[in-house]
């Protein structure tokens, strides 16, 4: 569904009909009130939002990866390399998610790269309606790689879609090899796991190896790659599962 | 706190199916697989629903339990954490309950 100027449209407040998420609702009296049957997802607005989101990159041949991790992992520094690295094969543009501060935009700015801050305040996650806002702002170009860097956070992320294509989890080696069990619901979600700052596994007791394996008790399937965004260990791996990301 | 954002979502749909009736109960259902917190929801619903007409209102939470099913050996479990991993020793198990995070009804008038 899209504006007259080729905006993503979802500026009314309830879905129309052609995309109604809810079946009609079946109503039954009880006593002094009425029961009104729902069954409706709760995220039912979010994922509605996300998929015209989806519809409108798909387009435009836009594909956004959606990038997790708990503050701190970094998702700013892995984002800084690979605007750079990349920026000569495609065009690449970044939507920075923080609750507050413009701070990661200008270091992505510094780059050279396309950049559009989100500060969502109170929230603890980006939502679909942020990112049809950013994508409105950043009008990115046909074909773009679209690095979306959500807030700092393992919990709230994982549930709600934005419409990308696919989900990437950054976890460092100073967070502890048992992350992935306390905090199952984001590595589930996962489609790539990056294990971060792989140069300070000297100095850190992590154990990539146990990692992955609960990563995987959680995700089966998930690849995992492990990387440094200071040396540049296995980034080129990453760039690799970036570029068949279309 | 995305219990926060999820009980917004709740009482937005619930107002706005009211069409300005007053909400009494609002049924949701949040299974135990999902990283919803039930008494957080509840906790949420009280400040969210202030000054709405669903200000008041009961929340009645049902909890469906986790289960699965193994794509191995077909066995049905009770799954109590997103570990999948059958007693078989198969780690290909779908989850068949326990993730639903739905609006079931609601009481109006
Ligand atoms: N040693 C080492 N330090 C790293 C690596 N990657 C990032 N850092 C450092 O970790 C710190 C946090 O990095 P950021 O990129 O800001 O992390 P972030 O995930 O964007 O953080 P938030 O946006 O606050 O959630 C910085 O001091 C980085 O220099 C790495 O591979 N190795
Ligand atoms: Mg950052
Ligand atoms: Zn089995």
């Amino acid at each position: 569904m899209l504006r007259e100027d080729g905006a993503p449209d979802h500026g009314h407040p309830h879905p129309h009909p052609g995309a109604h998420p809810h079946p009609h609702e079946r109503r039954q009296p009880s006593g002094a009130g009425e029961t009104v049957t729902i069954e409706q997802k709760v995220l039912a607005k979010n994922d509605l939002l996300a998929e015209r989101n989806r519809r409108w990159m798909t387009d435009r041949g836009v594909v956004a990866v959606n990038v997790m991790s708990s503050p701190g992992a970094g998702k700013t520094t892995l984002l800084e390399r690979a605007v750079t690295d990349l920026g000569g094969r495609r065009p690449v543009a970044v939507v920075e998610g923080d609750q507050e501060t413009r701070l990661d935009a200008d270091r992505i700015r510094r780059t050279g790269c396309a950049v559009v801050q989100v500060n969502t305040g109170a929230g603890c996650h980006l939502d679909a309606e942020m990112m049809r806002d950013a994508l409105t702002a950043l009008s990115p170009a046909e074909g773009s790689l679209l690095m979306v860097e959500n807030v700092g956070n393992l919990v709230c992320p994982a549930l709600f879609d934005l419409g990308e294509r696919s989900k990437v989890v950054i976890i460092s080696v100073t967070e502890g090899t048992d992350k992935p069990l306390k905090y199952p619901y984001m590595f589930a979600a996962a489609d790539l796991i990056l294990i971060n700052k792989s140069d300070l596994l000297p100095y850190v007791d992590f154990d990539v190896e146990q990692c992955v394996r609960h990563a995987r008790s959680v995700n089966p399937d998930v690849r995992v790659l492990t990387v440094s965004a200071t040396t540049g260990e296995g980034l080129a791996h990453w760039y690799d599962w970036l570029a068949e990301q279309r | 706190m995305h219990e926060l954002a999820i009980t917004q979502s709740v009482v937005d749909s619930v107002c706005e199916r009211a069409g300005g009736r007053p909400v009494r109960s609002v049924r949701v259902r949040v299974g135990v697989l999902t990283a919803v917190v039930p008494d957080s929801m509840r906790f949420c619903f009280g400040l969210v629903t202030e000054g709405t007409a669903a200000e008041g209102a009961q929340l009645e939470i049902d909890q469906p339990p986790g289960a699965g099913r193994c794509r191995t050996c077909a066995v049905e479990f009770t799954l109590t954490d997103l570990i999948l991993l059958c007693p078989c020793g198969s780690a290909d198990v779908e989850i068949t309950s326990g993730q639903e995070l739905q609006i079931v009804s609601m009481e109006v008038g």
